[in-house]
């Protein structure tokens, strides 16, 4: 698709610096990025967080966030300074020739208003389109992007449809003034596998036909494969290196690079269940339970399974298909309304309320978003050592040993990091944090919520070996939930997979990864991206273009 | 052409004149407050000082002088607030630079003493309303169901009544004491607090870091006091500076009503009655209370400007 035709040059940057306003002082976020983009090429950013992806990505539509500028360079669009035009033009060129797709669809769409209401708002703005045109346009690009009833959808509400819906609602939105560049901003990092196809899907075949040129700003490097032409490696605001996407998948040059290739890498032994004659009984065993949320629909259905000592237990599927649900009822939180937990053979009070401290202090979980997991206003010592003084009643001297030691247990630096808040530390450190909370209660079972979807791969994979080495030494048993098949490949011993509220299939990992799979499984595996540039062509192709996402499980 | 010159050929001109040079004077002594502030106090203030706009150091500043006003009442004002000292609405001399009231007590101490009377109510009456709203606000947004049902349109009922209209009730009922007065202040004004810290706190309650407390088996008063209080400081601290500036306004209204503070103590919003007649003879002394009064409204109001800014984190 790309060409080096110098015409066809659309956006030229060139030694970019964005400096950010912190601490009454200018720190440099970006320093000096070169970026050139020909028409209807795809360009790939990928580093992880703080890198300065999604900085870049706004300054080539001449924008910076609150608190930011950019502090020199150049930004030329089409042959225009977008640096030093005055705010009024640039907003003239923002939504009619530059657009932009936001990460999170719902907190960008104005839920009071609708769908196609929002579409044709700068189509009729910028007198491109009349109310009419524009909303027979929208229709069209929503049949486009493969959207279920294209003459309809656009009059509900934001809320009213689901999420990888709205992310493609608003990529046809991004399309409304036919732009010459859309920045796509992790359009699917919050989305789940099946979901993510679609949108990929959708993108990427819109950007064809339309022959728009796009920033694609992620951190999935397998995402990045099927998207990009070319891919540009970014770390702490500096330039990494840059090939096309074929160049650096198979022969990357900096070690960097390859470290981030290599993270899937990390695969540990399967353990075995014990022997049924050993004797042994299940540390956590869920039996037969049901559950719904007040008088509503029953969200758990007949929910069986066991976790045994010292072994990590994935439940995997799709969001809403109960698996955190399943997480509030082995903790308490929502009481079953029919089924028991067992814990150690011991039956637990349904409700958290009725169980005994040393119930409770068993089970400990770690949550998905340690931002919302941690109380941003207590001390990291506080915050580890409350758990250890509220089981074990250590004060004083002993418990500072015991907060040391579990600092020390998580390779955070005891002395740094004894005396600071959360904010200030960096998203893995802060699910660290989050693991020595759960590990001062010395339990014999944790609950994994997501702990990794919200990190970078290098990050997570830390996050990963320290949860094995954690296991190996403490014997815990974990009960893993994800949404993420390769982490499932890499941490767990056994498998299970829950759809829509009930266990479609669990058994041993190797056996859950290899062939014949339930239906669902199989669609869950095969819509994990690969590092093969091809996969989504070659899966499309198998699928058939109808036949996507959650249309292909049904 | 100096000034007095000025005023009497162009009386408006003079006013723009003074008014123009009282803001100067105010700009002038709000910038040296501040540096004044970022020289004494230690580390962190220091840095939150340096950035503060001129009208929070501004507000401070007033504030400050209000309290030490109140204090020290005693020993700034030249005499006790009911020594009757000359004859009736005298005209200001220089024992008495702001002239005497209608019972012929200077007027300067009493205003002195003024800051102590309706500003120390003022505040104790706010502070009460606070806890007894934030405590139960807490205990709503923790509990949940009926108990916060039950709080939350009991909160509604006091609410639904006119305030002015149900304190002259309840003063009427109860009688004019002090005490009385702080407490039903207190109770007309904990509802609206109540309401704010639910609404706070309502947003604190959902976050993973209080189920993960809730799940370790913590009790009712850790949760509010170490894990949702320190969330929901911010907002409430700007509140307590808006609803002291309406408490104190509700008891100068009530003061000026004849039902507030009662006589001899002085009492800003009883002075601007007393010498109210005093304005048809062209004078400014009842204005003066009045200005006190306002000139400290607007101060607290500069700081919470400022407190809510800092907390919204809002950067332009």
């Amino acid at each position: 698709m790309s060409t080096e035709n110098e015409n066809d040059l659309l956006l030229k940057i060139r030694d970019l610096k964005i400096e950010g306003y912190s601490d009454e002082e200018w720190v440099g976020i970006v320093h000096g990025i070169d970026l050139d983009l020909h028409r209807g090429e795809v360009l790939g950013l990928i580093g992880e967080s703080g890198a300065g992806k999604s900085t870049i990505g706004l300054a080539a539509m001449g924008f910076t966030r609150d608190g930011c500028r950019i502090s020199g360079g150049s930004v030329q669009f089409d042959g225009m300074e977008l640096t030093s035009k005055p705010k009024s033009e640039l907003r003239k060129l923002r939504g009619s020739r530059i657009a932009y797709v936001a990460q999170s669809a719902a907190a960008s769409f104005n839920p009071a208003h609708k769908l196609i209401d929002q579409h044709t708002e700068s189509p009729v703005h910028y007198n491109i389109k009349s109310l009419s045109e524009s909303q027979a346009d929208a229709m069209e690009l929503y049949e486009k992007l493969r959207l279920p009833n294209p003459k309809e959808i656009g009059f509900r509400y934001p809320h009213q449809v689901s999420g990888g819906q709205l992310q493609r609602a608003m990529t046809a939105m991004a399309m409304a003034c036919r732009p010459d560049l859309i920045i796509f901003d992790e359009p699917t990092t919050a989305l789940d596998v099946t979901t993510q196809i679609e949108v990929l899907a959708a993108i990427r075949d819109i950007v064809e036909q339309f022959n728009t040129a796009a920033i694609y700003i992620t951190h999935d490097l397998a995402v990045v494969a099927q998207m990009a032409d070319r891919i540009k490696v970014l770390l702490k605001g500096n330039e990494v290196e840059e090939a096309d996407t074929a160049t650096m998948l198979s022969a990357p040059k900096e070690d960097y690079t390859k470290s981030l290739w290599a993270v899937r890498s990390f695969r540990r032994p399967e353990k075995q269940r014990p022997t049924a004659d050993s004797g042994e009984i299940p540390v956590v065993s869920v039996d037969g339970i049901d559950a719904a949320y007040g008088k509503g629909l029953k969200v758990l259905d007949d929910v069986s399974f066991d976790i045994y000592a010292g072994m990590t237990v994935a439940v995997v599927g799709e969001s809403g298909s109960g698996k955190s649900t399943t997480a509030r009822c082995i903790t308490g939180l929502l009481p079953p309304s029919k089924g028991v937990i067992r814990f150690n053979g011991e039956e637990l009070p349904p409700s958290y309320k009725k169980r005994t401290t040393d119930q409770l202090r068993q089970a400990q979980m770690i949550y998905q978003m340690a931002d919302t997991a941690l109380n941003p206003r207590i001390k990291i010592c506080d915050i580890i050592g409350r758990p250890a003084q509220f089981y074990s009643g250590l004060d004083g001297a002993k418990l500072k040993t015991r907060v040391e030691e579990l600092l020390d247990l998580i390779e955070l630096e005891p002395a740094q990091y004894y005396n600071r808040y959360p904010p200030e530390l960096s998203g893995g450190q802060k699910q660290r944090i989050g693991i020595a909370r759960a590990l001062a209660a010395e339990p014999s079972f944790i609950i994994c919520d997501e702990v990794t979807s919200a990190l970078d791969q290098l990050v997570a994979e830390g996050i990963l070996r320290l949860l094995d080495r954690l296991q190996n030494t403490l014997g815990l048993a974990y009960m893993f939930i994800t949404h993420d098949l390769a982490t499932v490949r890499s941490i767990a011993d056994e498998v299970v997979v829950m759809k829509e509220g009930r266990v479609v299939e669990q058994g041993p990992k190797t056996e859950m990864f290899t062939p014949p799979h339930h239906a669902y499984t199989d669609l869950l595996l095969s819509s994990v991206p690969e590092m093969d540039p091809d996969w989504l062509t070659q899966l499309l192709e198998q699928r058939g273009v109808d036949n996507i996402g959650e249309a292909a499980g049904n | 052409m100096d000034i007095s010159a000025l005023s009497e050929s162009y009386p408006i001109a003079s006013i723009f004149v003074k008014g123009f040079a009282l803001i100067l004077v105010a700009i002038i002594a709000s910038w040296i407050f501040r540096a004044l502030l970022v020289a004494v106090l230690p580390g962190e203030g220091a840095k939150v000082m340096r950035t503060a706009p001129l009208t929070a150091a501004f507000g401070i500043m007033i504030i400050l002088l209000y309290a030490i006003a109140g204090i020290f009442a005693p020993w700034i004002a030249p005499y006790s607030e009911s020594e009757v000292i000359s004859s009736a609405f005298a005209p200001a001399d220089e024992n008495m630079w702001l002239g005497a009231d209608q019972l012929g007590r200077d007027l300067y101490s009493r205003v002195i003493f003024g800051a102590r009377n309706s500003v120390g109510i003022a505040l104790i009456a706010t502070s009460l309303a606070f806890f007894i709203g934030a405590m139960t606000g807490l205990i709503a947004a923790t509990k949940g169901g009926w108990i916060d049902q039950a709080m939350a349109r009991s909160a509604d009922v006091i609410m639904s009544i006119p305030s002015l209209i149900f304190s002259l009730l309840l003063l009427s009922i109860f009688g004019t004491s002090m005490i009385v007065l702080i407490l039903i202040i207190a109770v007309i004004y904990a509802p609206r607090v109540f309401r704010l810290t639910r609404a706070v706190a309502g947003d604190v309650v959902v976050m993973d870091y209080i189920e993960a407390a809730r799940l370790r088996g913590e009790g009712l008063w850790y949760l509010i006091r170490k894990e949702i209080l320190p969330n929901s400081k911010a907002p409430l601290i700007a509140e307590f500076g808006l609803e002291f500036c309406f408490v104190f306004l509700l008891i100068a209204g009530l003061s000026f009503l004849g039902l507030g503070i009662q006589p001899p103590t002085a009492d800003w919003g009883s002075m601007v009655r007393e010498n109210a007649t005093l304005i048809s003879f062209g004078e400014v002394t009842p204005l003066i209370p009045a200005a006190a009064i306002s000139l400290l409204t607007v101060a607290v109001n500069f700081v919470v400007d400022w407190m809510l800014y800092r907390s919204s984190g809002l950067k332009e």
